[in-house]
């Protein structure tokens, strides 16, 4: 029995290991590291690889940031990074992704009682609602599949008679849209459709997405519309930039292909051919569309 | 190159890497292990530590020091976490709570690395440097250190001598992990990865706001989690943040460095068995179900079926631009056949389909190749399973590698295969059976389940990433998924040097021609079948209820 029992002296060896161990691996090598990158040229990449712009420091090239105004609008001479769940977005001391899943589509609606009371947004609602937010800021169609005309979830609560989802339909709600909103659809099944209201419980009804008649392909890319796993993107896709570039010029008051020769200097494809996806770094051009064609 | 194209290449260059590197990275662990000379500095440390370098241990004695040396990192690492505000601070934080203490203590000494806190604003950097990445480094040591043993009970007889866990741990630790590091954690700063002590600073930028610039010595860390297998970020977002993960191929990096020394022990075990062919068997399996897992993830990925990737027109949600979403279900995919954990892309955000294949790679075991050391050891004991299996089919006592699998072998092996499952699962149902619970999901319905199973899954199995929506810093949580990290680590490892205490004592038994050749096709496809088999029956239940009622639906 005795030798089942942790004897004292492997227990102080243990420490006195540990102790050690943490010398060398805990301080000794992180310092040395931290020293290697001290040498020019690792530096300003071990210090956060800042951008400097007409002469100040005006953030991180790998960070993304907001390019909206105090009432937190998209300012127009901007191009717009994607949404972010970090904080109030790009806030790197709360970095976090959405964390929804594929069938979140059901919104929990505000409370009319309680005074600004948004509720909470499924994350279908989020897309749609981003999607049209985006199509009305740059001149394109925000339409998506599974989404309603005002940009929110098309999604039906459908009650049967019963057993199950069997027998007739009885009833139908639109379960995303509710006070001044006009039903996505007038009727489904013969059965008209109704706005949800706050505080009905929906739980019996079957939920039926409605696809729609939008393209698979909408116009608003798909990284306009969706958050990021970092919260902190810094990029954007080439076709998020492109459909910016006409709204981003005549804020600037220059022509297309000015904004478009600023872009393609901060472009980027595949690197090597394979590795990720093209991209633009929303920072840096923006800061060079700043020091090239000022805005007033 | 069109997208389908870039990512064929993505992974083709990975397994060409890793196939290249695997037998000189094999050959130098069996090398360095099977070793008999201590290097002065070794020596040195050893004196001060009081530990006899040359003192052979019983595979009792060797599971001691296990448990003393964990359990006293164990209670080191807690103490450090709680009295962290009396450090050197480079930005203000408050000492941890004793329940997420717990719960980050157990997290980094079993090599789960999984997370109830966010890096940025929970953690100092001293604590961080000296706590977490040293055990960033001696619990991967450790699981290495566990799979030689029983890798020395096939291929040594007549004894009861296992090795000195000490020279093993001291050996992996300094000449595997350390050199390895810091070649990459230089080439990581040259990417862009942040490496300093500075204090958070505010920034104006472009339209006049504030940013907070964070900073921390993470490159040094970032290598470690990866190559240990670990997986703790440095922030909250993990390899997502552009300071963790900067381009491109720091992504192709760090898939390649979290599944270099698994895919390369198999080789080291063939090595020290003294027959490299069975090594070959071993990583053969490895590397098809690698493989298979690989393709169901981008496929469910980048075909994106379900309500809300239809509407997007992909999956993109919760990926970052740079790595787009092919590269990143490759990154999900080896982090969670591995136990790392690490996450550059959200798993909750994923596909129903694409999020089944994360768990069902869990669920594994994580063999596939599995985490530094844990990895092997749990394929050789499926591979003792599957013996046996085929042993009873023929109505012969079974062997492997020489070896007699009898009464005494086999329970040890039994009860190393139950007792993830028996803790993922029962954790599971207490969590779902107490409606305070509940209330943690962030997404509702089949979904929600899946974010807890995922959560127990994912700390018995010592992986560590998440479908991070489910809140888990509550003292419940912290609780009930420390104890299930720490059972599913050390459990499985005392009935691993048990297998191997069992095996070294005995005489070998002459090959004969009724032995199963097991570095055969024909033992691959049995070792893979039964490997599926198991894990299928085990868990399909719960599957069915979480992700497959959602993606079917």
């Amino acid at each position: 029995m005795r030798s089942m029992i942790i004897s004292l002296r492997t227990l102080l060896a243990s420490l006195r290991m540990l102790l050690l161990f943490t010398v060398i691996l805990g301080i000794a090598y992180p310092l040395a590291i931290t020293a290697v990158a001290q040498i020019p040229g690792l530096k300003s990449r071990a210090d956060g690889s800042l951008l400097t712009s007409q002469g100040k420091v005006v953030g991180s090239k790998l960070l993304g940031q907001n390019f909206l105004d105090d009432k937190g609008a998209p300012l127009p001479q901007y191009f717009q990074s994607r949404p972010s769940a970090a904080g109030d977005g790009y806030d790197p001391t709360a970095t976090s992704a959405s964390n929804l899943g594929p069938e979140s589509i059901v919104d929990t609606l505000p409370d009319p009682s309680v005074k600004d009371d948004t509720g909470t947004q499924s994350l279908l609602t989020q897309v749609c609602s981003r999607s049209l937010a985006v199509g009305e800021l740059d001149g394109v169609s925000g339409a998506r599949p599974f989404c309603t005309p005002d940009g929110v979830g098309a999604v039906l609560g459908v009650f049967w008679s019963g057993p199950g989802y069997h027998g007739t339909v009885t009833r139908v709600v639109s379960l995303d849209q509710s006070g001044t909103a006009t039903p996505f659809l007038a009727t489904y099944r013969g059965v008209k459709v109704e706005l949800a209201k706050f505080g009905e419980n929906y739980a019996k009804a079957q939920v039926v997405p409605i696809r729609g008649t939008a393209p698979a392909h909408p116009a608003v890319p798909a990284d306009a519309v969706t958050a990021s796993g970092s919260g902190l993107d810094p990029e954007i896709s080439p076709a998020y930039a492109s459909i910016q570039l006409a709204r981003v010029a005549s804020a600037r008051g220059i022509s297309v292909a000015q904004v478009q020769a600023v872009v393609a200097k901060f472009s980027k494809g595949r690197d090597l051919g394979f590795l990720g996806e093209p991209r633009v770094n929303v920072l840096q051009l923006n800061a060079a569309l700043d020091a090239q064609y000022p805005t007033k | 190159m069109s997208s389908s194209w870039a990512v064929i290449v993505f992974i083709a260059t990975l397994i060409a890497a890793l196939a290249l590197v695997h037998k000189p990275l094999g050959d130098y662990m069996a090398h360095t292990l099977e070793s008999t000379r201590h290097a002065r500095v070794e020596r040195v440390l050893y004196r001060t530590g009081g530990v006899d370098p040359d003192a052979e241990q019983s595979w009792g004695r060797y599971l001691r020091a296990v448990l003393a040396f964990s359990g006293v990192s164990l209670v080191f690492l807690y103490i450090f976490m709680r009295v962290q505000h009396h450090f050197w601070p480079p930005y203000d934080v408050p000492g941890m709570s004793a329940d997420q203490a717990w719960n980050t203590a157990t997290s980094f000494v079993t090599n789960t690395n999984w997370q109830s806190y966010s890096g940025e604003n929970a953690l100092g950097y001293v604590v961080q440097m000296a706590g977490l990445a040293v055990q960033n480094f001696l619990s991967a040591a450790v699981g290495i250190a566990v799979a030689i043993a029983l890798v020395r009970g096939f291929a040594r007889s007549n004894t009861n001598r296992l090795g000195n866990f000490w020279v093993d741990l001291t050996r992996i630790s300094l000449r595997v992990l350390l050199p390895i590091s810091i070649l990459f954690a230089i080439v990581f700063v040259g990417a862009g990865m942040v490496q300093n002590l500075h204090h958070y600073a505010d920034l104006q930028t472009l339209t006049g706001g504030t940013q907070t610039l964070t900073g921390g010595p993470v490159a040094s860390q970032e290598v470690i989690k990866e190559l240990g297998t670990n997986g703790g970020g440095f922030y909250n977002v993990n390899s997502a943040h552009p300071f963790e993960n900067p381009t491109t191929w720091t992504n192709w990096l760090q898939i390649f460095l979290l599944l270099a020394i698994s895919f390369s022990l198999p080789r080291t075990f063939g090595k020290i068995v003294g027959d490299k062919r069975q090594g070959y068997a071993i990583v053969s399996v490895m590397a098809l179900l690698f493989v298979l897992s690989l393709g169901l993830n981008v496929a469910a990925q980048t075909v994106h079926h379900g309500t809300v990737p239809t509407a997007v027109g992909s999956s993109a949600e919760g990926t970052d631009t740079r790595f787009g979403v092919p590269d990143s279900a490759v990154f999900a995919t080896g982090t969670t056949l591995t136990s790392t954990g690490a996450v550059d892309s959200f798993h909750d955000s994923y596909t129903s389909l694409g999020g089944a294949t994360l768990l069902l790679n869990m669920m594994l075991g994580e063999i596939a190749p599995g985490g530094t050391g844990s990895g092997l050891y749990g394929m050789l004991v499926l591979a003792v399973l599957s013996v046996f299996i085929a042993g009873l089919m023929v109505g012969r006592t079974p062997e492997y590698l020489g070896k007699k699998l009898a009464a005494r072998e086999m329970k040890f092996a039994s009860l190393y295969i139950l007792t993830t499952p028996l803790v993922a699962l029962v954790g599971t149902a207490a969590a779902m059976a107490l409606p305070g619970e509940r209330a943690s999901m962030l997404n509702s319905g089949a979904h929600g389940l899946s974010e807890v199973l995922y959560a127990f899954t994912s700390a018995a199995n010592n992986n560590g990433s998440a479908f991070a929506g489910i809140s888990v810093n509550t003292v419940w949580y912290n609780t009930a998924l420390g104890l299930a990290m720490l059972i599913g680590r050390f459990l499985p490892m005392v009935f691993v040097l048990g297998l191997a205490g069992s095996l070294a004592r005995q005489k070998p038994v002459p090959a004969s021609e009724g032995t199963l050749p097991t570095h055969r096709l024909l033992f691959v496809g049995l070792l893979t079948s039964v490997t599926l088999i198991v894990v299928a029956l085990t868990y399909f239940p719960a599957l069915a209820l979480g992700p497959l009622a959602e993606g079917l639906h």
